[in-house]
């Protein structure tokens, strides 16, 4: 290394007084020098050191044989279809062989180092990290004839308006990212609205409500007291994946649950979205949107299980504990002539978490 | 000009045996003569790396990062980064039939219909928790160790950015099978980002091309977690490595180390092996963790649908923090103003997190800021010399650990039989008392550690032996410590508080006031490092003291012996030898005397 012209140069660099509040002890402690070498078993007993050899070999050689194992467990071990256990076979014994096979390769190559190899400790000096006064001095005339040369400093107007297209050019790359995300289209003339899409649901006036997953609709009569349902539109049953199934569920499911009436407490204007203690809440929590699933039936109470906001159904699904801070939309809903539980109308508000336009 | 004079050597070389055979001698020659790599095997060859349990922590890190590199390419040429919905026909009976994106579709099909698939694909996941969670403890161990100190500062930073994006590999990783837990794990995080003021919205809108769901989502994290993170990650990871070796490891305090020195053992051979050896041990305990525990089993839980959940869900551990947080938050943080949603239970964890990850990060920057202290710094400290630091590690472990612990907020509570509330409110009392008493805590016992060292080194261990000195008096004979372990008990680093004086306009500016107050706060409670003329000063009583024992001893037993009529007889007895063990119980055996020369260790 080209420090070693210099060996004080680190004692200069880095042990310069601080302008800190480092103090620098009058009277340390002094250093020792490096302790005699102690010996090893295998140093001093040539036995030892035979058996140390044999140790690595045998670790080694075991390392091939259990390499040769984990060929024969992927051959010996197929998985025949739909067997658990012969998945679990298969897992469990290829793995075996390649973790031995691993396993002593580690322990062999530590022990060679350990017990074979000089374990004689080496002392190197240390320098400075910054480079030598001379280095510097040449790497800043380096730059200072850069600069020179071709007026980066002196020329300002070629030097800035580089900058500015520099800064411009990088635009369009961040506006192609506008893509990410559909425009609106005629075939769907909300698909670039996202605040349209949050507020709207595929709920409307009329829609029945039917069983999760099934899409088959619920009667009034079906719903005893006590009793909850999960609850889809059931035209949603209808959609494919492809059509945005899962986008429209995120937003339409629903717990359907009926409380004896005396229980219920409506806020004002909401006395008829129930049907004789039926009552219709989004599923979705206020959050951040997890699935509001477990449901009490003694308490009436909601609980999310991801972050454990509770809700109050009696009291118009309000926020009794945790981190959610609003209620949970309600789906207001009446029943056809036909004894079909259905929608009044979509939600009031839009579901789920909260955004910024939401207001 | 070296190219030329290595040549000749090799040249002349092999008209006897080159080293490694003739085909290896040529080899070299032909590589060097290409690149001239010889330079950098003098460099780095016999490059010498002190040695310490600790600092194989980091060692982990690299080798597990190495295990997720290879098991995870495996696992790209099966898997299908796709939400094409498809029907699940495979090998899996249970799932058969049941419709499914194409991620989790071919996630099932490389995990029972490929041999060996789930094994590799449960090495990626194991690999990755042990990835993330090497860095966590690397990083704690240079922290404690006050190895961020320059020249070590940048390296500290790349190191934290490291740590962050092995997160969000993490977290890209395990949303891609598409399956009923990773697809929440996404809905909390479409939640979360919905509710961040002005750009909310639409970042979820355009992350996942559309509403949430979407069909999307799985191809663009693909794109992130096995392109664009990776790449950043083995760049950073280079330089990181890089700058180990320029800045050179630092070592803890001992015999012959100092400052301007790295005492240890040569790259070539010892570390080669012992380094190339803990590779293999590394992937060896993953693959055994994978052949024997399931992690992940996405066949229990089934494709994404937004309507099901399962009670208890929890993310991969090193998120655990952040959803934590989300859980904690106080209630009713909610308001609308101005026409807009303000989400405070979503931006307070937000920015709560973010400011604890930006005062990691540039801690080292605070501490330098204060101490003034301009010096390269190479020795690890001993947390307990750098007490205040070491408590304010304590407190911020502390503030994770309880964060940490609300993510299993409802598994505490269903296991030890506890109200969800009572759980609740219990950790957000502690995670704001917790990180204070820890931090006293931390703080008395470092200091507490740093009296008994100085102790220590003054008057040595308590040997456990008690005398009765011939006047009738008990005492504890102290045995002096080892003459090399002396080193690693001192400490060579102190500071003092700053002390405030007005500028030449006659001011105290605001900064200055400021750090002279943070100066107060590290170095108030401080011991001085013990100076050598303390350590003789010590040294010196204890022969003076056994001097006059030795006195007082022999003149009793003189009398003793007079008394008995036998004036003649000897003060010791026959053959007395320290080194057979034997040592009579007298206080002038067991005060056995200090030996510089002999440089005994036990």
């Amino acid at each position: 290394m080209a420090h070693e012209e210099d060996p004080l140069e680190h004692e200069r660099a880095s042990w310069k007084p601080s302008p800190g509040l480092a103090v620098a002890v009058p009277d340390p402690v002094q250093n020792a020098a490096l302790p005699p070498h102690r010996e090893r078993e295998t140093d001093t007993d040539p036995a030892a050191m035979t058996r140390a050899v044999r140790t690595v070999y045998t670790l080694f050689y075991l390392s091939v044989a259990a390499s040769i194992w984990a060929v024969a467990a992927y051959m010996i071990f197929p998985i025949e279809n739909g067997e658990i256990t012969s998945i679990r076979h298969n897992n469990l014994f290829i793995g075996l062989g390649i973790a031995l096979a691993l396993l002593a390769i580690g322990i062999g190559a530590i022990h060679w180092s350990k017990a074979i190899m000089s374990d004689k400790e080496f002392i190197e000096p240390r320098h400075a990290t910054r480079g030598r006064d001379s280095t510097r001095e040449a790497s800043y005339k380096a730059f200072a004839e850069a600069n020179e040369e071709s007026g980066f400093g002196r020329r300002v107007m070629i030097r800035n308006s580089l900058f500015a297209a520099l800064v411009a050019s990088i635009i369009p790359g961040i506006t192609l990212f506008r893509g990410l995300a559909p425009h609106d289209s005629a075939a769907d003339p909300h698909a670039g609205d996202p605040v349209y899409l949050l507020n709207h649901t595929m709920w409307k006036k009329g829609s029945r409500l039917a069983h999760d997953p099934s899409g088959v609709p619920i009667k009034a009569s079906d719903v005893t007291l006590g009793s909850a349902f999960h609850v889809i539109p059931e035209d949603l049953a209808k959609l494919d994946h492809g059509q945005g199934y899962l986008e429209e569920k995120a937003k339409a499911i629903v717990l359907l649950m009926r409380l004896p009436v005396d229980e219920l407490h409506p806020a004002p204007g909401r006395e008829d979205w129930g049907f004789d203690g039926i009552v219709a809440y989004s599923k979705v929590c206020t959050h951040v949107g997890c699935p509001v699933a477990l449901y009490e039936q003694q308490t009436h109470h909601l609980l999310c299980p991801c972050h454990q906001s509770q809700f109050d159904v009696s009291h118009n699904a309000r926020v009794i504990f945790g981190p959610a801070a609003r209620p949970l939309p309600q789906l207001p809903i009446e029943v056809d002539s036909e004894g079909y539980i259905v929608a009044k109308s979509d939600f009031h508000e839009p579901v789920g978490p909260s955004f910024w336009e939401r207001h | 000009m070296s190219t030329a004079t290595t040549t000749s050597r090799f040249q002349e070389e092999s008209k006897e045996k080159p080293l490694g055979g003739r085909f290896v001698g040529w080899a070299s020659n032909y590589i060097d003569e290409r690149t001239s790599l010889s330079g950098f095997v003098k460099e780095l060859g016999r490059k010498i790396f002190p040695d310490h349990w600790s600092f194989m922590l980091g060692e982990i890190a690299l080798w597990s990062f190495v295990v997720v590199l290879l098991s995870g390419t495996f696992l790209t040429f099966f898997f299908q980064a796709s939400m094409t919905p498809t029907h699940y026909a495979g090998a899996f009976l249970p799932m058969r039939g049941v419709e499914m994106s194409a991620a989790l579709d071919s996630t099932l099909r490389l995990s029972f219909d490929i041999r060996g698939g789930l094994l590799v694909r449960q090495i990626h996941h194991w690999a990755a928790l042990v990835f993330v969670a090497g860095i966590g403890v690397h990083m704690l161990r240079i922290f404690f160790t006050g190895a961020f100190r320059k020249p070590r500062e940048l390296n500290w930073v790349i190191g934290f950015i490291l740590f962050i994006l092995a997160m969000a590999e993490g977290f890209t990783g395990y949303s891609l099978p598409d399956d009923l837990l990773s697809g929440n794990g996404l809905r909390i995080i479409d939640g979360m980002i919905k509710g961040l003021p002005l750009i909310g919205t639409w970042t979820s809108f355009l992350m996942f091309g559309g509403e949430f769901p979407g069909d999307q989502i799985v191809g663009r994290l693909y794109t992130l977690h096995i392109l664009l993170l990776p790449a950043i990650l083995v760049g950073l990871l280079v330089l990181h490595l890089m700058l180990m070796v320029i800045n050179k490891h630092t070592q803890f305090a001992g015999p012959a180390r100092t400052n301007s020195n790295v005492v240890g053992y040569p790259m070539m051979p010892v570390y080669m092996s012992k380094m190339g050896g803990f590779f293999f041990i590394v992937f060896g305990i993953i693959v055994l963790i994978a052949s024997l525990f399931t992690i992940n089993p996405i066949w229990n839980y089934g494709p994404y649908d937004p309507s099901p959940v399962s009670a208890g869900t929890q993310p991969d551990w090193y998120i655990g923090f952040a959803d934590g947080a989300l859980r904690l938050v106080p209630p009713h943080l909610e308001f609308v103003l101005l026409d807009r949603t303000w989400s405070f239970n979503i931006i307070l964890p937000v920015v709560v997190l973010g400011l604890f990850i930006v005062l990691v990060m540039i801690y080292p920057f605070i501490e330098a800021w204060i101490t003034g202290d301009k010096r390269e710094h190479h020795i690890a400290q001993r947390p307990r010399h750098a007490a205040t630091r070491t408590a304010i590690g304590v407190a911020g472990v502390v503030f994770y650990a309880v964060l940490w612990a609300a993510a299993s907020s409802d598994l505490i509570a269903t296991h030890f039989q506890l109200t969800m509330e009572g759980v609740i409110h219990t950790l957000q009392a502690m995670l704001i008392l917790g990180p204070i008493i820890g931090y006293f805590v931390a703080k008395r016992i470092a200091i507490a550690l740093q009296k008994k060292d100085r102790e220590i080194v003054l008057h040595g261990y308590e040997s456990g032996r008690i005398v009765r000195l011939p006047g009738g008096e008990f005492m504890e004979v102290h045995r002096p410590v080892d003459h090399f372990d002396r080193f690693k008990l001192v400490d060579y680093e102190t500071y003092e508080p700053l002390v405030v004086r007005p500028n030449t306009r006659g001011r105290i500016g605001f900064w200055q006031n400021v750090r002279a107050g943070m100066s107060r706060w590290f170095f108030e409670d401080r011991l001085t490092p013990v100076t050598q003329a303390e350590l003789d000063a010590a040294v010196a009583h204890q022969h003076h003291a056994l001097e006059e024992m030795r006195t007082v001893e022999d003149a009793e037993i003189q009398g003793a012996h007079t008394r008995a009529g036998h004036p003649e007889a000897p003060l010791r007895p026959e053959g007395e030898d320290t080194r057979t063990g034997e040592i009579p119980v007298r206080p002038t055996s067991v005060l056995a005397e200090e030996d510089h020369e002999k440089g005994k260790r036990d």
